[in-house]
């Protein structure tokens, strides 16, 4: 790969929801990410597959900035993220991310997780926080649940928490990182409809996911990641049925074998 | 009532497989101990002797009252039982000790034990607050921080390593002794709150650290990644959930601190402990020291209960899988 032009790479962040380039990240003296560089443009939803360990999970955190990069550079909304003196607090205002074991905080009832960071972050009146909490949990299917302690609803309820939980941040980005992997399987339907729901409202989306059929159905584009490098990416039609590179054929394989597609 | 025993606590009957992977007396990952076998707190499950239902009740208050009576027995049948009751049990010299009688020269355990519940109060005040502190610059992570940090460490070994009433002592006569304006001229129940104060925590510091780092890190990443900051995030996320892991072994020092105030009469402050020895050295009966015990007893003891109870819902609510 040429050296990119910094200049060039610049004017194409403008456009970009998030432009990755050539992204590294290490844990001690094991490289995860091994030169990662990703366009995502507003309203495209893209979807990571690849084996645990691929560096799924890794690069939603680095996104996010929850983890040290060790080289790259992040633009999210034609910002840098990764420059010198951004504030990270006020990247992650923008970028929601949800976690696969929902992290919920269990002191709280479920209407206090979803207030928390719009009341102590954006300082928004706590009336005004708790209304817009309400409209989202209603639209969520949970309002009745919001007095409730995370302890007593279901996976299913919890994730879907979650996921109001980063949207009263009124995110331009959101981040899921297998959110679907810790749920009994009944309980993985409810969580995948808002997420289609929030497709069809135009939200960027980027997906890591096991849930292949999910993800052909919602995908702009599917990326496959091994070994901390997008081995292939390409729409969901072509990346499932006709993928180009040897290792994507083995791995969708191994996934159609396991009974999961 | 009691052929419905084994059925209508569902909570238990999941907990019991867990329980039973767990020996007796280790900890469940926060701490402190799990009742076991022995001693087993209040409304647990009883891992022996339990599950008879009536006979069972019926057999250990049979062994309850048979170990009584024989340890009365071995108390009144012993050579010098009545040298003993006179000495240490003496109706008559623990009802003057305890309303005491200054014309005589001792005084009322009954008022001085007010001094070591207003001295508990105030220390475990100031303790919460000065081991919290200490706790959070013993976790923080700035470089800046970086000569508090050796601070701390080097106070929490200092006053954990030393004595308490060595620090009494210190304090007690040391700071008078400096004759600086007002600090010097305090009165003795102040500088054992100060010894109290210090002493406690170090140890306390400890335990709110235990109570932070039990808390999942992903509850840092999850209040961090929705934009708050260091500062907020520990102040209304984590240390919440720190603290509530923390509070029976808190409250266990707090029942240790209730009765460490007793030291505090070395200083020549009157509290019960002070006014007990008093009243046996002007009396030559010791009575008052079984009022002064018996006073004591009746501080810690609720707390005591408090606490136990506290850690039962504590694991019943972790074993009903609430804590991930």
């Amino acid at each position: 790969m040429s050296a990119p032009d910094p200049a060039a790479s610049e004017f194409a962040a403008v456009g970009s929801a998030i432009r990755i380039e050539d992204l590294h990240k290490s844990f001690g003296a094991n490289e995860v990410l091994k030169g990662i560089s990703l366009d995502v443009a507003p309203h495209e939803v893209i979807c990571l597959i690849g084996a645990s360990g691929s560096g799924k999970s890794t690069l939603l955190r680095c996104i996010n900035l929850l983890e040290p990069i060790s080289s790259g550079r992040i633009w999210l909304l034609g910002q840098e993220a990764t420059g010198e003196g951004v504030d990270p607090n006020r990247v992650r205002r923008q970028v929601g991310i949800v976690f696969q074991s929902f992290n919920l905080f269990p002191h709280m009832t479920v209407l206090r997780n979803v207030t928390l960071a719009p009341v102590k972050a954006l300082h928004i009146p706590k009336p005004a926080a708790e209304q817009a909490a309400r409209e989202l949990l209603d639209r969520f299917g949970l309002i009745d649940k919001q007095d409730e302690y995370p302890d007593r609803l279901s996976g299913g309820q919890q994730q879907r928490v979650a996921i109001v939980r980063a949207l009263a941040m009124q995110p331009q980005v959101m981040l899921l990182d297998e959110v679907t992997s810790a749920l009994d399987p009944e309980l993985v339907a409810e969580v995948l409809d808002v997420i289609r729901e929030l497709a069809s409202g135009g939200m960027t989306m980027l997906i890591a996911t096991h849930e292949m059929g999910f993800a052909r159905d919602i995908a702009n584009r599917v990326c496959f990641l091994e070994e901390g490098r997008i081995i292939e990416e390409a729409p969901p039609a072509e990346l499932f049925s006709n993928p180009s590179d040897d290792r994507t054929r083995r791995f969708l394989r191994r996934i159609v074998e396991a009974g999961r597609m | 009532m009691s052929d419905e025993q084994g059925g209508h606590q569902p909570g238990f009957a999941g907990t019991d497989p867990l329980m039973q992977s767990v020996p007796p007396g280790q900890s469940l990952g926060t701490g402190w101990q799990v009742p076991g076998a022995f001693g087993t707190a209040g409304r647990g499950p009883k891992l022996l002797g339990g599950g008879g239902g009536r006979r069972a009740t019926a057999i250990s208050t049979i062994s309850t009252v048979l170990v009584l009576a024989g340890l009365v027995a071995i108390f009144l049948l012993a050579p010098g039982s009545a040298q003993v009751r006179h000495t240490f049990f003496n109706p008559q010299d623990m009802w003057q000790s305890f309303i005491g009688n200054p014309r005589k020269g001792y005084y009322s355990i009954g008022i001085a034990i007010w001094l070591n519940i207003r001295m508990f109060l105030a220390a475990e005040v100031l303790i919460l607050a000065l081991a919290l502190v200490i706790a959070l610059i013993r976790q923080s992570i700035s470089p800046v921080l970086f000569p508090l940090r050796v601070l701390a460490m080097i106070y929490v070994d200092f006053f954990r390593g030393v004595p308490l009433l060595l620090v009494i002592y210190a304090i007690g006569f040391g700071i008078p002794a400096l004759r600086l304006p007002f600090v010097s001229y305090q009165s003795m129940a102040v500088y054992g709150v100060a010894a109290l104060t210090l002493s406690y925590s170090a140890y306390v510091s400890e335990v709110y650290r235990a109570g932070l780092n039990s808390v999942p890190r992903s509850q840092v990443a999850a209040g961090r990644s929705l934009g708050l900051s260091q500062g907020t995030a520990m102040r209304y996320v984590i240390l919440p959930q720190a603290v509530r892991n923390v509070i029976p072994p808190l409250l266990n020092d707090f029942i240790s601190l209730q009765k460490d105030t007793a030291l505090v009469g070395v200083l020549g402050a009157i509290e019960a402990n002070n006014a007990a020895q008093i009243y046996a050295s002007t009396t030559f009966n010791y009575s008052s020291f079984t009022v002064a015990a018996i006073l004591f007893l009746i501080l810690t003891i609720p707390l005591a209960r408090f606490t136990d109870r506290l850690i039962d819902r504590d694991r019943r609510r972790r074993l009903a899988g609430v804590g991930r």
